[in-house]
Protein backbone atom coordinates (compact mmCIF):
# COMPACT_ATOMS: atom_id res chain seq x y z
CA UNK A 1 0.00 0.00 0.00
CA UNK A 2 1.56 3.39 -0.60
CA UNK A 3 0.54 6.63 0.93
CA UNK A 4 -1.43 8.94 -1.41
CA UNK A 5 -2.33 12.05 0.72
CA UNK A 6 0.64 12.77 2.96
CA UNK A 7 0.89 15.78 5.90
CA UNK A 8 3.46 16.47 7.48
CA UNK A 9 4.42 18.32 10.41
CA UNK A 10 2.03 20.58 8.72
CA UNK A 11 1.10 23.99 10.11
CA UNK A 12 -1.64 26.65 9.16
CA UNK A 13 -3.06 29.49 10.53
CA UNK A 14 -5.55 31.84 9.00
CA UNK A 15 -4.19 35.27 8.52
CA UNK A 16 -0.53 34.49 8.35
CA UNK A 17 1.47 32.69 10.89
CA UNK A 18 1.35 35.54 13.86
CA UNK A 19 -2.27 34.42 14.48
CA UNK A 20 -3.32 31.59 16.42
CA UNK A 21 -2.91 28.20 14.13
CA UNK A 22 -5.82 26.29 13.30
CA UNK A 23 -3.67 22.79 13.07
CA UNK A 24 0.05 23.16 14.12
CA UNK A 25 2.66 19.52 13.93
CA UNK A 26 -0.21 17.87 11.89
CA UNK A 27 0.84 14.39 10.31
CA UNK A 28 -1.20 11.96 8.84
CA UNK A 29 -0.88 9.59 6.24
CA UNK A 30 -3.75 7.68 3.93
CA UNK A 31 -2.91 5.24 1.73
CA UNK A 32 -4.23 4.75 -1.82
CA UNK A 33 -7.73 3.38 -1.56
CA UNK A 34 -8.41 3.71 1.74
CA UNK A 35 -11.79 5.00 4.07
CA UNK A 36 -9.82 7.15 5.93
CA UNK A 37 -12.23 9.07 8.60
CA UNK A 38 -10.84 12.18 10.92
CA UNK A 39 -13.05 12.45 14.19
CA UNK A 40 -12.63 15.10 16.81
CA UNK A 41 -14.37 17.98 18.83
CA UNK A 42 -15.67 21.32 17.20
CA UNK A 43 -13.65 23.70 15.90
CA UNK A 44 -10.34 21.30 15.78
CA UNK A 45 -9.70 22.58 12.41
CA UNK A 46 -11.13 19.82 10.29
CA UNK A 47 -11.88 21.88 7.91
CA UNK A 48 -8.53 23.33 7.31
CA UNK A 49 -7.47 19.77 7.43
CA UNK A 50 -9.23 19.30 4.16
CA UNK A 51 -8.87 22.92 2.58
CA UNK A 52 -5.19 21.82 3.16
CA UNK A 53 -5.25 18.55 1.29
CA UNK A 54 -6.77 19.92 -1.62
CA UNK A 55 -4.96 23.01 -2.40
CA UNK A 56 -7.69 25.81 -1.35
CA UNK A 57 -4.86 26.79 1.72
CA UNK A 58 -0.91 26.19 1.87
CA UNK A 59 0.32 25.51 5.07
CA UNK A 60 3.01 27.63 6.56
CA UNK A 61 5.26 25.11 7.71
CA UNK A 62 4.91 21.18 6.92
CA UNK A 63 4.44 19.54 3.42
CA UNK A 64 1.30 18.41 1.82
CA UNK A 65 2.02 15.63 -0.99
CA UNK A 66 -0.72 14.25 -2.94
CA UNK A 67 0.16 11.17 -5.24
CA UNK A 68 3.20 11.50 -4.53
CA UNK A 69 3.85 15.42 -5.62
CA UNK A 70 3.78 18.68 -3.43
CA UNK A 71 0.51 20.38 -3.61
CA UNK A 72 1.22 24.00 -4.87
CA UNK A 73 -2.11 24.93 -6.64
CA UNK A 74 -6.05 23.20 -6.19
CA UNK A 75 -6.19 19.79 -7.04
CA UNK A 76 -8.27 18.85 -9.63
CA UNK A 77 -8.20 15.20 -8.61
CA UNK A 78 -10.50 15.87 -5.65
CA UNK A 79 -14.11 15.85 -5.66
CA UNK A 80 -15.63 17.65 -2.55
CA UNK A 81 -18.98 17.46 -0.62
CA UNK A 82 -20.09 19.52 2.08
CA UNK A 83 -22.75 19.53 4.65
CA UNK A 84 -24.53 22.28 2.88
CA UNK A 85 -24.99 20.72 -0.69
CA UNK A 86 -24.18 23.42 -2.38
CA UNK A 87 -25.97 23.10 -5.67
CA UNK A 88 -26.93 25.98 -8.24
CA UNK A 89 -30.86 26.49 -7.63
CA UNK A 90 -31.30 27.57 -11.26
CA UNK A 91 -30.01 24.39 -12.93
CA UNK A 92 -31.73 21.07 -13.11
CA UNK A 93 -29.98 17.93 -11.14
CA UNK A 94 -28.59 16.77 -14.16
CA UNK A 95 -26.89 20.58 -14.79
CA UNK A 96 -25.81 20.49 -11.58
CA UNK A 97 -24.34 17.40 -12.16
CA UNK A 98 -22.52 18.03 -15.04
CA UNK A 99 -20.78 21.61 -13.82
CA UNK A 100 -17.71 20.51 -12.68
CA UNK A 101 -16.65 18.85 -15.99
CA UNK A 102 -17.58 22.40 -17.73
CA UNK A 103 -15.15 23.36 -15.25
CA UNK A 104 -12.52 20.94 -15.00
CA UNK A 105 -9.73 20.03 -17.77
CA UNK A 106 -9.77 18.03 -20.15
CA UNK A 107 -13.50 17.56 -19.81
CA UNK A 108 -14.43 21.37 -20.25
CA UNK A 109 -12.94 21.57 -23.76
CA UNK A 110 -14.77 18.22 -25.08
CA UNK A 111 -18.09 19.62 -23.34
CA UNK A 112 -19.22 20.37 -26.71
CA UNK A 113 -18.40 17.08 -28.57
CA UNK A 114 -18.48 14.78 -26.25
CA UNK A 115 -22.09 16.08 -24.08
CA UNK A 116 -23.81 12.80 -24.74
CA UNK A 117 -21.31 11.07 -23.38
CA UNK A 118 -21.10 13.06 -20.45
CA UNK A 119 -24.87 13.09 -19.69
CA UNK A 120 -24.93 9.58 -20.11
CA UNK A 121 -22.52 9.45 -17.39
CA UNK A 122 -24.42 11.67 -14.89
CA UNK A 123 -27.36 9.66 -15.43
CA UNK A 124 -25.69 6.52 -14.36
CA UNK A 125 -24.14 8.08 -11.65
CA UNK A 126 -27.40 9.12 -10.15
CA UNK A 127 -28.82 6.01 -10.98
CA UNK A 128 -25.85 4.34 -8.89
CA UNK A 129 -27.01 6.77 -5.56
CA UNK A 130 -30.88 6.03 -6.01
CA UNK A 131 -31.57 8.78 -8.31
CA UNK A 132 -32.49 7.26 -11.19
CA UNK A 133 -34.99 9.94 -13.93
CA UNK A 134 -34.83 13.14 -11.44
CA UNK A 135 -32.24 15.01 -12.99
CA UNK A 136 -34.90 16.69 -14.65
CA UNK A 137 -35.98 18.13 -11.51
CA UNK A 138 -34.82 21.43 -10.30
CA UNK A 139 -32.64 20.90 -6.87
CA UNK A 140 -35.15 22.45 -4.77
CA UNK A 141 -37.97 19.77 -5.86
CA UNK A 142 -35.53 17.48 -4.18
CA UNK A 143 -35.79 16.37 -0.36
CA UNK A 144 -33.05 17.01 1.95
CA UNK A 145 -31.47 13.61 1.50
CA UNK A 146 -31.88 13.45 -2.31
CA UNK A 147 -29.75 16.87 -2.57
CA UNK A 148 -27.24 15.46 -0.50
CA UNK A 149 -27.29 12.63 -3.03
CA UNK A 150 -26.98 14.71 -5.68
CA UNK A 151 -23.98 16.62 -4.46
CA UNK A 152 -21.99 13.28 -3.89
CA UNK A 153 -22.58 12.66 -7.75
CA UNK A 154 -20.92 16.09 -8.20
CA UNK A 155 -18.18 15.66 -6.10
CA UNK A 156 -17.42 12.27 -8.38
CA UNK A 157 -18.64 13.45 -12.06
CA UNK A 158 -15.11 14.04 -13.21
CA UNK A 159 -14.05 10.78 -11.88
CA UNK A 160 -11.50 12.38 -8.61
CA UNK A 161 -9.08 9.80 -7.51
CA UNK A 162 -9.50 11.69 -4.13
CA UNK A 163 -12.96 12.15 -2.47
CA UNK A 164 -13.15 14.99 0.37
CA UNK A 165 -16.22 15.35 2.56
CA UNK A 166 -16.46 17.48 5.17
CA UNK A 167 -19.62 16.17 7.19
CA UNK A 168 -21.76 15.50 4.53
CA UNK A 169 -24.28 14.14 6.22
CA UNK A 170 -24.57 16.68 9.60
CA UNK A 171 -27.90 18.31 8.01
CA UNK A 172 -29.85 14.76 7.62
CA UNK A 173 -31.96 13.00 9.57
CA UNK A 174 -30.71 9.35 10.86
CA UNK A 175 -32.74 7.17 8.77
CA UNK A 176 -31.67 9.44 5.81
CA UNK A 177 -27.84 9.64 7.13
CA UNK A 178 -27.88 5.98 7.49
CA UNK A 179 -28.82 5.25 3.99
CA UNK A 180 -26.56 7.58 2.65
CA UNK A 181 -23.71 5.49 4.65
CA UNK A 182 -24.50 2.66 2.46
CA UNK A 183 -24.60 5.07 -0.42
CA UNK A 184 -21.52 5.98 -0.17
CA UNK A 185 -19.59 3.02 0.93
CA UNK A 186 -21.06 1.39 -2.38
CA UNK A 187 -19.94 4.01 -4.20
CA UNK A 188 -16.30 3.63 -2.66
CA UNK A 189 -16.21 0.12 -3.03
CA UNK A 190 -17.16 0.32 -6.30
CA UNK A 191 -14.63 2.74 -7.26
CA UNK A 192 -12.20 2.09 -5.14
CA UNK A 193 -11.22 5.62 -4.60
CA UNK A 194 -9.58 7.34 -2.11
CA UNK A 195 -12.04 8.96 0.61
CA UNK A 196 -11.31 11.21 3.35
CA UNK A 197 -14.64 11.65 5.56
CA UNK A 198 -14.61 14.60 7.92
CA UNK A 199 -17.05 13.43 10.91
CA UNK A 200 -17.96 14.11 14.17
CA UNK A 201 -20.17 11.50 14.21
CA UNK A 202 -18.28 8.37 15.34
CA UNK A 203 -20.66 5.66 14.77
CA UNK A 204 -20.55 6.90 10.95
CA UNK A 205 -16.74 7.14 11.28
CA UNK A 206 -16.55 3.65 12.25
CA UNK A 207 -18.81 2.15 10.11
CA UNK A 208 -17.19 3.49 6.92
CA UNK A 209 -13.93 3.94 7.80
CA UNK A 210 -10.84 1.34 7.41
CA UNK A 211 -8.64 3.70 9.72
CA UNK A 212 -10.22 6.59 12.25
CA UNK A 213 -8.21 9.27 13.15
CA UNK A 214 -9.09 11.50 16.38
CA UNK A 215 -7.69 14.99 15.95
CA UNK A 216 -6.99 16.72 19.34
CA UNK A 217 -8.70 20.17 20.51
CA UNK A 218 -7.36 23.77 18.28
CA UNK A 219 -4.62 23.86 16.84
CA UNK A 220 -5.45 20.05 15.62
CA UNK A 221 -2.90 17.49 15.10
CA UNK A 222 -3.50 13.74 15.16
CA UNK A 223 -3.80 12.06 18.38
CA UNK A 224 -4.85 8.89 17.98
CA UNK A 225 -5.04 6.20 14.91
CA UNK A 226 -7.48 3.72 14.90
CA UNK A 227 -7.28 0.46 12.59
CA UNK A 228 -11.16 -0.80 11.97
CA UNK A 229 -10.59 -4.20 10.81
CA UNK A 230 -14.36 -4.84 10.63
CA UNK A 231 -14.51 -7.16 8.00
CA UNK A 232 -16.29 -5.95 4.25
CA UNK A 233 -18.37 -5.67 2.78
CA UNK A 234 -19.99 -4.11 6.14
CA UNK A 235 -23.93 -3.92 6.73
CA UNK A 236 -25.65 -1.86 8.57
CA UNK A 237 -27.04 -4.32 11.23
CA UNK A 238 -22.55 -4.50 12.10
CA UNK A 239 -23.47 -1.03 14.16
CA UNK A 240 -25.35 -2.97 16.62
CA UNK A 241 -22.46 -5.59 17.41
CA UNK A 242 -20.66 -5.81 20.72
CA UNK A 243 -17.56 -5.07 18.51
CA UNK A 244 -18.78 -2.09 16.95
CA UNK A 245 -19.32 -0.48 20.06
CA UNK A 246 -16.50 -1.11 22.09
CA UNK A 247 -14.86 0.79 18.84
CA UNK A 248 -17.13 3.45 19.34
CA UNK A 249 -16.81 4.20 22.77
CA UNK A 250 -12.93 3.60 22.69
CA UNK A 251 -12.87 6.54 20.17
CA UNK A 252 -15.56 8.45 22.29
CA UNK A 253 -12.89 8.16 25.56
CA UNK A 254 -9.86 9.75 23.50
CA UNK A 255 -11.96 12.77 22.00
CA UNK A 256 -13.71 13.52 25.70
CA UNK A 257 -9.69 13.51 26.26
CA UNK A 258 -8.53 15.85 24.00
CA UNK A 259 -11.35 18.39 25.03
CA UNK A 260 -10.04 18.52 28.83
CA UNK B 1 -59.65 28.30 -4.46
CA UNK B 2 -61.23 30.14 -7.60
CA UNK B 3 -62.96 32.74 -6.16
CA UNK B 4 -59.69 33.61 -3.56
CA UNK B 5 -57.72 34.01 -6.88
CA UNK B 6 -60.51 35.95 -8.65
CA UNK B 7 -60.77 38.27 -5.45
CA UNK B 8 -56.66 38.72 -5.46
CA UNK B 9 -57.14 39.65 -9.31
CA UNK B 10 -59.88 42.73 -8.44
CA UNK B 11 -58.41 43.37 -5.60
CA UNK B 12 -56.16 46.48 -6.63
CA UNK B 13 -59.10 47.84 -9.26
CA UNK B 14 -61.34 47.68 -5.81
CA UNK B 15 -58.76 49.27 -3.31
CA UNK B 16 -58.04 52.12 -5.93
CA UNK B 17 -61.49 52.51 -6.42
CA UNK B 18 -62.13 52.86 -2.80
CA UNK B 19 -59.36 55.27 -2.40
CA UNK B 20 -61.13 57.84 -5.01
CA UNK B 21 -64.25 57.14 -3.32
CA UNK B 22 -62.61 58.50 -0.04
CA UNK B 23 -61.59 60.97 -1.60
CA UNK B 24 -64.79 62.32 -4.01
CA UNK B 25 -67.02 62.32 -0.29
CA UNK B 26 -64.21 63.73 2.08
CA UNK B 27 -63.90 67.05 -0.37
CA UNK B 28 -67.96 67.04 -0.52
CA UNK B 29 -68.59 65.96 3.32
CA UNK B 30 -65.95 68.71 4.35
CA UNK B 31 -66.79 71.18 1.14
CA UNK B 32 -62.69 71.46 0.88
CA UNK B 33 -62.34 74.29 -2.21
CA UNK B 34 -61.05 73.23 -5.21
CA UNK B 35 -58.21 74.81 -5.21
CA UNK B 36 -57.12 73.62 -2.34
CA UNK B 37 -57.86 69.68 -2.98
CA UNK B 38 -59.72 69.05 -6.24
CA UNK B 39 -61.97 66.09 -5.96
CA UNK B 40 -61.36 62.78 -8.64
CA UNK B 41 -64.15 63.66 -10.28
CA UNK B 42 -62.95 67.15 -11.28
CA UNK B 43 -59.59 66.01 -11.82
CA UNK B 44 -61.12 63.16 -14.22
CA UNK B 45 -62.92 66.49 -16.00
CA UNK B 46 -59.21 68.29 -15.96
CA UNK B 47 -57.67 65.13 -17.57
CA UNK B 48 -60.38 64.98 -20.12
CA UNK B 49 -60.02 68.69 -20.94
CA UNK B 50 -56.42 68.48 -21.19
CA UNK B 51 -55.79 65.52 -23.06
CA UNK B 52 -53.53 66.30 -25.47
CA UNK B 53 -50.80 68.32 -23.45
CA UNK B 54 -51.20 65.62 -21.03
CA UNK B 55 -50.56 62.83 -23.18
CA UNK B 56 -47.96 64.72 -25.56
CA UNK B 57 -45.64 65.61 -21.94
CA UNK B 58 -46.15 62.09 -20.45
CA UNK B 59 -44.81 60.49 -23.53
CA UNK B 60 -41.90 62.77 -23.30
CA UNK B 61 -41.34 61.84 -19.41
CA UNK B 62 -41.73 58.51 -20.42
CA UNK B 63 -39.04 58.46 -22.79
CA UNK B 64 -36.58 60.51 -20.66
CA UNK B 65 -36.84 58.44 -18.03
CA UNK B 66 -36.51 55.20 -20.27
CA UNK B 67 -33.36 56.81 -21.39
CA UNK B 68 -32.35 57.47 -18.43
CA UNK B 69 -32.96 54.23 -16.71
CA UNK B 70 -31.49 52.09 -19.82
CA UNK B 71 -28.78 54.05 -18.86
CA UNK B 72 -28.73 52.91 -15.30
CA UNK B 73 -29.01 49.38 -15.99
CA UNK B 74 -26.25 49.53 -17.92
CA UNK B 75 -23.62 51.21 -16.15
CA UNK B 76 -24.90 50.09 -12.78
CA UNK B 77 -25.00 46.44 -14.05
CA UNK B 78 -21.16 47.03 -15.07
CA UNK B 79 -20.30 49.26 -11.92
CA UNK B 80 -22.11 47.05 -9.66
CA UNK B 81 -20.15 43.59 -11.37
CA UNK B 82 -17.09 45.56 -11.15
CA UNK B 83 -17.03 46.40 -7.38
CA UNK B 84 -18.26 42.82 -6.33
CA UNK B 85 -15.10 41.71 -8.54
CA UNK B 86 -12.76 42.91 -6.00
CA UNK B 87 -12.01 43.40 -2.46
CA UNK B 88 -9.95 46.81 -3.27
CA UNK B 89 -12.08 48.25 -5.80
CA UNK B 90 -15.18 47.78 -3.32
CA UNK B 91 -13.66 49.54 -0.49
CA UNK B 92 -12.38 52.26 -2.50
CA UNK B 93 -15.29 53.14 -4.78
CA UNK B 94 -18.03 52.46 -2.12
CA UNK B 95 -18.02 55.41 0.21
CA UNK B 96 -18.08 57.42 -2.95
CA UNK B 97 -20.98 55.57 -4.31
CA UNK B 98 -22.70 56.79 -0.75
CA UNK B 99 -21.40 60.13 -0.92
CA UNK B 100 -23.04 60.69 -3.92
CA UNK B 101 -26.18 59.15 -3.22
CA UNK B 102 -26.35 61.60 -0.77
CA UNK B 103 -26.45 64.20 -2.75
CA UNK B 104 -29.85 65.55 -3.54
CA UNK B 105 -30.56 65.36 -7.21
CA UNK B 106 -32.53 68.51 -7.53
CA UNK B 107 -28.99 70.39 -6.26
CA UNK B 108 -27.35 68.66 -9.42
CA UNK B 109 -29.66 69.72 -12.12
CA UNK B 110 -28.48 73.54 -12.27
CA UNK B 111 -24.56 71.40 -12.93
CA UNK B 112 -26.52 69.30 -15.66
CA UNK B 113 -28.01 72.81 -17.04
CA UNK B 114 -25.22 74.59 -16.99
CA UNK B 115 -23.58 71.93 -19.08
CA UNK B 116 -26.17 70.64 -21.43
CA UNK B 117 -29.08 73.50 -21.37
CA UNK B 118 -32.37 73.05 -20.61
CA UNK B 119 -34.73 70.24 -21.70
CA UNK B 120 -34.07 66.13 -22.51
CA UNK B 121 -30.56 65.74 -21.53
CA UNK B 122 -30.68 67.00 -17.77
CA UNK B 123 -33.59 64.66 -17.61
CA UNK B 124 -32.39 61.88 -18.71
CA UNK B 125 -28.98 62.45 -16.46
CA UNK B 126 -30.78 63.03 -13.85
CA UNK B 127 -33.26 59.90 -13.93
CA UNK B 128 -30.55 57.74 -14.38
CA UNK B 129 -28.23 59.71 -11.56
CA UNK B 130 -30.89 58.74 -9.52
CA UNK B 131 -31.58 55.51 -10.20
CA UNK B 132 -28.39 53.48 -10.97
CA UNK B 133 -27.27 53.40 -7.04
CA UNK B 134 -29.97 50.42 -6.03
CA UNK B 135 -28.60 49.00 -9.36
CA UNK B 136 -25.68 48.98 -8.46
CA UNK B 137 -25.59 48.15 -4.49
CA UNK B 138 -28.01 45.12 -5.24
CA UNK B 139 -25.49 43.46 -8.05
CA UNK B 140 -22.52 43.86 -5.54
CA UNK B 141 -24.46 42.15 -2.73
CA UNK B 142 -25.54 39.23 -5.30
CA UNK B 143 -21.67 38.69 -5.76
CA UNK B 144 -20.53 39.22 -2.12
CA UNK B 145 -22.83 36.41 -1.10
CA UNK B 146 -21.62 33.79 -2.98
CA UNK B 147 -21.38 30.49 -0.47
CA UNK B 148 -17.67 30.41 0.44
CA UNK B 149 -18.45 25.89 0.14
CA UNK B 150 -19.18 26.81 -3.02
CA UNK B 151 -16.14 28.68 -3.98
CA UNK B 152 -14.33 25.93 -2.79
CA UNK B 153 -15.80 22.95 -4.72
CA UNK B 154 -15.30 25.70 -8.00
CA UNK B 155 -11.86 26.23 -6.98
CA UNK B 156 -10.59 22.76 -6.06
CA UNK B 157 -11.53 22.22 -9.22
CA UNK B 158 -9.16 24.65 -10.69
CA UNK B 159 -11.85 27.69 -11.88
CA UNK B 160 -10.56 30.69 -12.58
CA UNK B 161 -12.43 33.73 -10.79
CA UNK B 162 -13.86 34.36 -14.43
CA UNK B 163 -15.57 31.16 -14.44
CA UNK B 164 -16.90 31.29 -10.86
CA UNK B 165 -18.45 35.11 -12.10
CA UNK B 166 -20.04 32.93 -15.28
CA UNK B 167 -21.09 30.11 -13.80
CA UNK B 168 -22.40 31.46 -10.45
CA UNK B 169 -21.84 34.81 -9.39
CA UNK B 170 -24.13 35.99 -12.22
CA UNK B 171 -26.92 33.96 -12.25
CA UNK B 172 -27.72 34.34 -8.62
CA UNK B 173 -27.38 37.99 -9.27
CA UNK B 174 -29.92 37.92 -11.51
CA UNK B 175 -32.84 38.05 -9.00
CA UNK B 176 -31.09 40.69 -6.98
CA UNK B 177 -30.88 42.55 -9.97
CA UNK B 178 -34.58 42.47 -11.49
CA UNK B 179 -35.34 43.06 -7.52
CA UNK B 180 -33.80 46.61 -7.99
CA UNK B 181 -34.97 47.40 -11.04
CA UNK B 182 -38.67 47.72 -10.28
CA UNK B 183 -37.02 50.51 -7.33
CA UNK B 184 -34.99 51.98 -9.81
CA UNK B 185 -37.48 52.50 -12.57
CA UNK B 186 -39.75 54.08 -9.61
CA UNK B 187 -36.91 56.42 -9.12
CA UNK B 188 -36.13 57.52 -12.55
CA UNK B 189 -39.55 58.61 -13.07
CA UNK B 190 -38.62 60.95 -10.27
CA UNK B 191 -35.51 61.83 -11.00
CA UNK B 192 -37.37 63.44 -15.00
CA UNK B 193 -39.81 65.18 -13.29
CA UNK B 194 -37.32 66.58 -10.74
CA UNK B 195 -35.52 67.89 -13.64
CA UNK B 196 -38.41 68.98 -15.96
CA UNK B 197 -39.52 70.84 -12.95
CA UNK B 198 -36.33 72.67 -12.76
CA UNK B 199 -35.30 72.77 -16.42
CA UNK B 200 -37.30 72.15 -18.97
CA UNK B 201 -40.11 73.66 -21.14
CA UNK B 202 -41.96 70.03 -21.80
CA UNK B 203 -42.43 67.22 -20.05
CA UNK B 204 -45.15 66.51 -16.89
CA UNK B 205 -42.96 68.13 -14.48
CA UNK B 206 -42.99 71.40 -16.54
CA UNK B 207 -46.66 70.97 -17.24
CA UNK B 208 -47.10 70.83 -13.59
CA UNK B 209 -44.96 73.49 -12.91
CA UNK B 210 -47.10 75.51 -15.68
CA UNK B 211 -50.47 74.55 -14.15
CA UNK B 212 -49.45 75.73 -10.38
CA UNK B 213 -48.47 79.49 -11.77
CA UNK B 214 -51.89 79.75 -13.75
CA UNK B 215 -53.23 78.08 -10.08
CA UNK B 216 -55.14 75.38 -12.48
CA UNK B 217 -54.88 72.91 -9.17
CA UNK B 218 -57.14 70.19 -10.95
CA UNK B 219 -54.22 70.09 -13.80
CA UNK B 220 -51.94 69.64 -10.91
CA UNK B 221 -53.74 66.52 -9.83
CA UNK B 222 -54.21 65.83 -13.43
CA UNK B 223 -50.51 65.48 -13.94
CA UNK B 224 -49.92 63.62 -10.94
CA UNK B 225 -52.29 60.65 -11.51
CA UNK B 226 -50.34 60.50 -15.47
CA UNK B 227 -47.37 59.62 -13.52
CA UNK B 228 -48.72 57.10 -10.82
CA UNK B 229 -50.32 55.34 -13.89
CA UNK B 230 -47.03 55.16 -15.74
CA UNK B 231 -44.96 54.14 -12.86
CA UNK B 232 -47.50 51.32 -12.35
CA UNK B 233 -47.39 50.05 -15.47
CA UNK B 234 -43.50 50.38 -16.03
CA UNK B 235 -43.27 49.09 -12.19
CA UNK B 236 -45.61 46.19 -13.36
CA UNK B 237 -43.49 45.26 -16.73
CA UNK B 238 -40.35 44.94 -14.59
CA UNK B 239 -41.97 42.52 -12.48
CA UNK B 240 -43.28 40.26 -14.96
CA UNK B 241 -39.44 40.42 -16.52
CA UNK B 242 -38.30 39.66 -13.02
CA UNK B 243 -40.50 36.65 -12.49
CA UNK B 244 -39.77 35.10 -16.51
CA UNK B 245 -36.25 35.63 -15.58
CA UNK B 246 -35.52 34.46 -12.27
CA UNK B 247 -38.75 32.48 -11.22
CA UNK B 248 -36.42 29.70 -10.07
CA UNK B 249 -35.58 32.37 -6.75
CA UNK B 250 -39.23 33.06 -6.82
CA UNK B 251 -41.05 29.55 -5.39
CA UNK B 252 -41.80 30.67 -1.87
CA UNK B 253 -45.33 30.26 -0.90
CA UNK B 254 -44.52 33.11 1.48
CA UNK B 255 -45.93 36.16 -0.01
CA UNK B 256 -48.77 34.24 -1.61
CA UNK B 257 -51.45 33.61 0.80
Amino acid sequence: MTAFVTLEDVSHAYGGDTSAPAVEGLSISINEGEFAAVVGPSGCGKSTLMKLATGLQFPFKGKVRIAGEAVDKPLKIAGMAFQAPTLLPWRTTLENLLLPLEIVQPHRSEMRRKRHEFVARAENLLTSVGLRDQGGKFPWELSGGMQQRTSLCRALIHEPKLLMLDEPFGALDAFTREELWCVIRDLQAARKITVCLVTHDLREAVFLADRVFVMSARPGRIVVERKIDIPRPRDLDVTFTPAFQDIVHELRSHIVKTRR
Amino acid sequence: MKNRSLAITLSPWLYTLALFAIWEASVWIFSIPVFFLPPPSTIAVAIYDYWPAIYRNSLITLWATLVGFGLAVGFGLLLGLVIGWSRSIYAGLYPLMIGFNAIPKVAVVPILVLWFGIGFVPAVLTAFLISFFPIVVNVATGLATIEPELEDVLKALGASKLDIMRKVGIPRTLPYFFGSLKVAITLAFVGTVISESVASNNGIGNLMLQAQAQFQVPLIFAGLIALAVEGIVMYWLMAVLEKRMTGWAQRSGFAQN
